[in-house]
């Protein structure tokens, strides 16, 4: 299995536009199938593109401790031990702040008084099914109000029952911080995908870092060429990563994904491109794995 | 003293260039008063490259911990990777360490070591920013790639701006915010008093637009809208403004597509500085004036009369 991750830093610099070109530009020549993982789950767009017919969902939950009043003797071990201030002692009474738990499960292991039980406490939801090209989707929801995001992206890229495909494309989050390493911890390769602005090319450097930190292989896109002045191809020279790829900045592109169309739909000659640019990460990953 | 967040859900729409262009209209409104600017996306800081920002004070933000094993009193039992339900314990060849990427520092592992050799370190995950701009004094920070806890480096920057804010008699704190729905975004929207949120006229744009609606419902908080590259997909705008009308919010104005906005990023400025003529500095100082008379029904006077 071949697994390909797309991120970018910066938001909006077209991370979905290229996973989802990726993921036809295979389907749809010679009915590979590949799997599309949209680890964007606070603002997953995956599926506006590829139109799915959901065919399976579960809830994301985390444990939550609920505490049997009738053991408790108040002696504030869980308060203690937890590192989220999530239980606070009232009265000599443990309170639970359900949105600050992370879910570790540390107070009820260590609760002396067995008093701890834990319930299952919805975070998000999981959806998965086939749009597209017979491209197979799977993508999070965070529940709006919960801060926690790992747990969704961890729960999806756990899915993994029922199905095997050759290759995985998966779309990030943006930013640098721990929900991107959640995304592509493991992955074979990385796009990284930018556009030619100074907030292109900051963001650009700290996914790069992150790419670097988890060893990641990663080569760069840059879209909306055109857009600006900054000059990402030095960066990719003197920090020797590929520059895979230049879309420019066109007005038909930007109206097309506007409206709902992939990148192959408005402009059918990327699905060349894109299989010759699977085609070049697929050696490269070769070369590393050989 | 009001607090103004500026949020989108997608990224990209345009919160930075948005942040930027307001922060320059306030100060040309209002040259005597002070305005507290916050950069809240702390993964993706860009708020600094527009407003010419000169770094006065650096301090560093140490995140959360994670658990380290000593193995010189590690008897190899494995009950942290047991307890662990963050994957974050391997062993190999009878040794047990942990993955500091993995770890949520959540301390299990500690509590349950029969041989006490695991300890919490702290780290440094980042550094924050007190800088001058001609616009009024900025706080922003650098988490560091690959760290955790942005939403409480996002709180510790807000906190340090409200403790200015108080004592400096600014009347403004002006947040540019994080995209997404998750923990920055509602450490961004904690104390807020008007969020607006920035979106476009794209399909992922709505669908993130109601999400990031959905959020900030659970604060209480005015919430307005605007719709940046509104002539982009005409029928998408109409699609928002329906969307927004069912919802009963006001849209406070659209912002046309133009190339002086990539144009003033590109020369570090505010846009309604750069080109104040164009389409997009005078949409945007359109939206200004009414986003004012809303901020300033926020005033702590107005305030004492609502809680009466």
């Amino acid at each position: 299995m071949k697994r390909i991750a797309v991120a970018s830093g910066k938001g909006g610099t077209g991370k979905t536009t290229v996973a989802v070109a990726l993921a036809e530009s295979l389907s749809s020549n010679n009915g590979q199938p590949v799997l599309i993982s949209d680890c964007d789950v606070e603002a997953p767009n995956v599926h506006l593109y590829l139109d799915p017919e959901i065919q399976q969902s579960k809830g994301v939950h985390i444990l939550i401790p609920q505490i049997d009043e009738n053991k408790c003797t108040g002696c504030g071990v869980c308060s203690e031990v937890c590192q989220y201030n999530a239980i606070i002692i009232l009265k000599d009474r443990p309170m639970v702040f359900p949105s600050l738990c992370h879910g570790c499960g540390s107070c009820a292991l260590n609760c002396p008084d067995n008093a701890i039980r834990e319930i299952p406490n919805q975070i998000g939801t999981l959806e998965r099914g086939t749009g597209k090209e017979e491209i197979f989707l799977r993508y999070g929801l965070l529940d709006p109000g919960e801060p926690l995001t790992v747990p969704v992206i961890s729960d999806l890229r756990k899915w993994n029952d029922g199905f095997s495909l050759d290759i995985e494309i998966i779309d990030s989050p943006p930013g640098a911080s721990c929900p991107v390493v959640e995304a592509i911890r493991g992955v074979d390769f990385l796009i990284l995908v930018t556009e030619p602005t100074p907030f292109g090319l900051h963001d650009l450097k700290q996914a790069h870092q992150v790419a670097n930190e988890l060893g990641i292989q990663a080569g760069v896109i840059i879209n909306r060429d055109g857009m600006g002045e900054t000059d990402i191809g030095e960066y990719c020279n003197q920090n020797n990563i590929a520059l895979l790829m230049k879309i420019p900045l066109d007005k038909e592109i930007g109206a097309g994904l506007a409206r709902g169309d992939t990148l192959l739909e408005i402009y059918p000659e990327y699905g060349d491109k894109f299989r010759a640019l699977f085609g070049e990460i697929s050696k490269s990953i070769e070369e590393v794995v050989g | 003293m009001t607090q103004l967040v500026i949020l989108s859900g997608k990224g990209g729409t345009g919160k930075t260039n948005l942040s930027a262009a307001f922060s320059y209209l306030y100060k040309q409104d209002y040259p005597d008063r002070e305005a507290i600017l916050v950069d809240a996306d702390v993964d993706a800081a860009n708020l600094a490259l527009l407003l010419e920002a000169e770094e006065q004070t650096k301090e560093l933000f140490i995140g959360g911990a994670i658990a380290r094993i000593d193995q010189t009193f590690c008897a190899s039992c494995g009950r942290c990777q047991e307890v662990c339900r963050y994957d974050a314990v391997f062993e190999n060849d009878h040794e047990y360490t942990i993955d500091p990427i993995g770890c949520e520092g959540c301390a299990a592992c500690l509590y349950q070591c029969p041989e006490n050799a695991i300890a919490l370190e702290t780290q440094q995950a980042g550094e924050w920013y007190i800088s001058e701009t001609p616009y009024g004094k900025f706080f922003h920070a650098h988490l560091y790639p690959a760290q955790e806890n942005s939403g409480k480096l996002v709180a510790l920057i807000k906190s340090r701006a409200q403790e200015e804010l108080e004592s400096s008699g600014a009347d403004l704190m002006l947040v540019d915010g994080p995209p997404g729905i998750g923990c920055p975004v509602i450490s961004a929207v904690s104390g807020a008093d008007v969020v607006l949120i920035v979106t476009e006229p794209t399909v992922a744009g709505l669908h993130d637009l109601g999400r990031v609606l959905e959020t900030t419902t659970h604060f209480e908080v005015q919430v307005e809208v605007c719709i940046n590259k509104a002539d982009l997909y005409p029928e998408g705008a109409q699609q928002i403004r329906n969307y927004c009308e069912e919802k009963g919010i006001d849209i406070l104005g659209e912002i046309p597509y133009d190339m002086a906005v990539p144009q003033a990023m590109n020369q570090g400025q505010p846009v309604t500085k750069f080109d104040p003529e164009s389409q997009s500095a005078q949409a945007i100082s359109s939206i200004w004036g009414r986003l004012v008379t809303i901020v300033e029904q926020h005033s702590p006077n107005d305030e004492l009369i609502q809680i009466n």
